[in-house]
């Protein structure tokens, strides 16, 4: 990598702080005010709306397959799905997922 | 405070599976960094003053693309801002806490801390101040140090990991576990769709933006199907 260490110390800083920022964000401002309902009504969304943003491009294009559909990953996620949603349980269903995973990975393809 | 101290190992106890998870992530984390030629102490540093992984990854990518440093900086924080949304329900719950306590909430709130405690605090409304805090940062404490830890270990391991392990898909699997027990309602499943399809369809789309515009999308959907589903029993 051609960067300098200054440059990566700046970026590393600039993210740091950055990031620290928009975690503060409102937990800064608001402080103790109230919030309207519709908001909460909004931010009761917000993992469901952000983490499967996160996780269908890792399944579907997974990075270890440089973005090539992957039968062992796509598996082992819909069968951690499926059992985190049957028995709402996240160890059972993380155990379930790479059961899954390694079984078809090491015997199956 | 018994009672405090409960809380913190219950917060502490439900993060568990993650330390499990986060550690292999840490260490994939800090092999890359090594990989790209950051030493042990560099890549450490950057974990414990960013502590958000995918940010984090994206960063790196982009250092090794030779991105300009600024690029760098904003695309990172771009992927970063869900936290902004996290903040924003966190101050709900934990809003009227001291501004240094509310400084130290913010500087670890984790994608699964978050989850872990706004689950908890929906489920139990009536908790104390000093509760929360003590469950949350049980939630979030021990992640963090072993997301630092982890990519040291990572940093110093270097290339020696070998592929079938296959550490990339440690989080995945976890981030699915952590969302699928709160698809429990129509508007919640139906977001979770959206953001899912929309992120797919929008993944060419530079810079971590996909990802920011499929999450309002699956917002507002979410909001207004249950507004609707009220107003229609």
């Amino acid at each position: 990598m051609s960067i300098s260490t200054a440059e990566l110390w700046f970026a590393i800083a600039g993210l740091a702080f950055g990031s620290w920022l928009l975690r503060f964000s409102f937990l800064g401002i608001i402080g103790n005010a109230e919030l309207p309902k519709w908001i909460t009504r909004h931010l009761r969304y917000t993992l469901v709306a952000v983490l499967p943003g996160i996780i269908a491009p890792l399944v579907f294009m997974p990075q270890a397959t440089d973005g090539a559909f992957n039968l062992p990953r796509f598996l082992a996620a819909l069968v951690t799905l499926l059992v985190g949603v049957w028995r709402g349980n996240l160890l059972l269903a993380i155990a379930a997922g790479s059961v899954t995973l390694y079984s078809m990975l090491n015997f199956g393809f | 405070m018994q009672s405090s101290r409960h809380d913190f190992w219950a917060g502490l106890w439900g993060a568990l599976p993650f330390c499990v998870v986060v550690a292999p992530y840490g260490i994939v984390f800090g092999v890359l960094a090594a990989e790209s030629g950051l030493d042990i102490l560099t890549a450490t540093a950057f974990s414990m003053a960013v502590i958000a992984g995918a940010a984090q990854f994206s960063a790196l990518s982009l250092m090794q693309d030779q991105a300009p440093v600024l690029i760098v900086i904003i695309v990172g924080l771009a992927v970063n801002l869900r936290m902004a949304l996290y903040s924003a329900t966190l101050a709900t719950h934990l809003g009227s806490a001291p501004f240094w306590t509310r400084a130290f909430v913010a500087y670890a709130i984790l994608d699964h801390s978050f989850a872990l405690a706004d689950q908890k605090f929906q489920n139990e409304p009536d908790m104390s101040l000093s509760r929360k805090l003590s469950f949350y940062f049980g939630a979030t404490s021990l992640v963090a140090v072993i997301w630092v830890v982890g990519t040291g270990f990572g940093a110093w391991l270097g290339a020696q990991i070998p592929d079938w392990l296959a550490l990339d898909f440690a989080m995945p699997i976890a981030f699915i576990a952590l969302v699928a027990p709160a698809l429990r309602s129509l508007p919640h499943v139906s977001a979770a769709f959206t953001a899912a399809t929309l992120s797919l369809l929008l993944a060419p789309v530079p810079y971590g933006l996909g990802l920011i515009i499929s999450a309002l999308v699956a917002l507002l959907l979410g909001a207004e199907m249950e507004r609707r589903m009220r107003q229609t029993p």
